[in-house]
């Protein structure tokens, strides 16, 4: 933290988004401005890690250190960084299907394994950047050229697997809210552990039928919860709609073991000489 | 006091001041984000229509700087003016944003930002027990009542655009 005053517009680049008009990622990065600066957060100890999307476009639109990473990658990355400089603040932004699909994976160990970092995904129930495939939180009757008549498959439930998988802070926004969102992240920041951010964003090019979400999304009606088993039957009755800090939980956040990240990296080199 | 959930307090006329720059500098910024947007969008028309609500804007702000006189409103803004539960007043509606759109729309933006400004300045004025507080609100509905008969003059020049505006004859489709 620092004694610094911040503001949103500390934290942007001169990097010009090329997201869609009216896309929810503006909003979202608005947000990320605005929970940093909340957090009084020197930008250059701030790093945004990204996978492959739309939405992983965003650490170029800051100011902060970033790194555009492998399609589904980047909690892996991420968790490598964060545990070699544990002094640095890490978020990570993804999006559907890169977060849940190609790194499906890699989320359900990252929530096990409770790096201290933030996971934020942008979820549209859609692959904007490839033009509008069905994504693992696509409805199933969601008709698209390549699913005619839907997938009929059953959509990924982020909150639930992340929850069950051991993520120590759950919650939903809605792009259409940056305070909001600003708050739940900064929180997010501060909470220790594996933190993990849904925040509604829509797709206005594919999916222009989200619009509507402005006027779906409301509070969770209920207040945030430690407990597992509570958090995991709201979790499940939940309609997709519900916003705000639905779990926030008490684990202690993984440290690698003494010593591991104080290696000699010419001893390491030398396993590999040919 | 005028104090509504969400809104940031004022107190006194540093506050009201700083809160009405703080809208003006909102305005800026996003009128200047959209300018970007369509910029990449490729919609020079709404590139110039929106940098110069953004230059507007930005003279409202250096006007209430002025008035503020050695007070740093800039700074006390930083700290008190804040929306909690919404955009700045003026902030024209980011969501509503389209890569088609005409003047006709931006200018429909502008002119909801213009009333939301307008309910707000009023709201303190109906509310403030200050009566310099109330004095300068008044002062600050009456410009924002100006800016919104001066939209709907602009308006005027820029028709309301047939249904089929966003109708795109090269649009952005779905893989095959």
């Amino acid at each position: 933290m620092s004694s610094v005053a911040y503001k949103q517009a500390d934290y942007k680049s001169d990097v010009k988004p090329i997201w869609c008009p009216g896309c929810g990622d503006y909003h979202v990065l608005m947000s990320f401005g605005r929970a940093f600066a909340q957090l009084g957060l020197p930008p250059e100890e701030v790093v945004v890690v990204s996978g492959i999307g739309c939405s992983s476009r965003i650490p170029a639109y800051t100011n902060c250190y970033g790194f555009h990473g492998v399609h589904g990658r980047s909690l892996a990355l991420a968790a490598g960084l964060k545990v070699t400089r544990p002094d640095l603040t890490v978020v990570v932004a993804s999006g559907d299907g890169d977060g849940y699909s190609i790194g499906g994976n890699h989320f359900l160990h990252a929530c096990r394994r409770n790096v201290d970092m933030t996971y934020v995904v942008m979820d549209n129930h859609i692959y904007g950047m490839t033009k509008g495939q069905p994504s693992p939180t696509t409805e199933p009757e969601f008709d698209t050229a390549l699913s005619p008549g839907g997938t009929k498959v059953r959509p990924f439930h982020p909150l639930v697997v992340a929850l069950a998988s051991g993520a120590n802070f759950i919650a939903r926004c809605f792009s259409g809210d940056p305070n909001q969102t600003a708050d739940v992240l900064a929180q997010a920041i501060k909470h220790p552990g594996f933190s993990f951010v849904e925040i509604l964003s829509p797709c206005v090019t594919f999916r222009p039928d989200e619009k509507a979400w402005k006027d779906q999304v409301h509070p969770a009606p209920v207040t945030e919860t430690s407990d597992q088993g509570k958090a995991a039957r709201r979790l499940m009755t939940d309609d997709g709609f519900n916003l705000g800090i639905l779990y926030r939980g008490n684990r202690t956040p993984y440290q690698p073991a003494a010593g591991a990240t104080n290696v000699d990296l010419s001893e390491l080199e030398k396993d590999f000489e040919l | 006091m005028s104090k509504s959930p969400g809104t940031p307090k004022v107190a006194n006329l540093h506050d009201l001041l700083a809160v009405a720059y703080q809208i003006e500098i909102d305005a800026v910024d996003r009128y200047n984000l959209l300018a970007d947007q369509m910029e990449t969008h490729n919609n020079p028309e709404l590139v110039k229509v929106f940098r110069d609500l953004a230059r507007a804007e930005s003279i409202h702000g250096e006007e209430i700087r002025r008035m503020a006189g050695d007070f740093d409103v800039a700074a006390h803004a930083r700290q008190i003016a804040r929306f909690e539960h919404s955009d700045s007043p003026e902030e024209a509606e980011l969501g509503a944003a389209h890569y088609l759109m005409t003047p006709w729309h931006a200018l429909q933006l502008s002119l909801a930002g213009e009333k939301r400004a307008l309910a707000y300045f009023t709201s303190i004025v109906e509310t403030t027990k200050d009566p310099k507080v109330k004095e300068m609100a008044a002062e600050l509905v009456e410009e924002e009542a100006e800016h919104v008969s001066l939209v709907h003059r602009l308006l005027r020049r820029y028709p309301k655009p047939s249904d089929s505006w966003a109708d795109d004859l090269d649009p952005p489709v779905s893989q095959e």
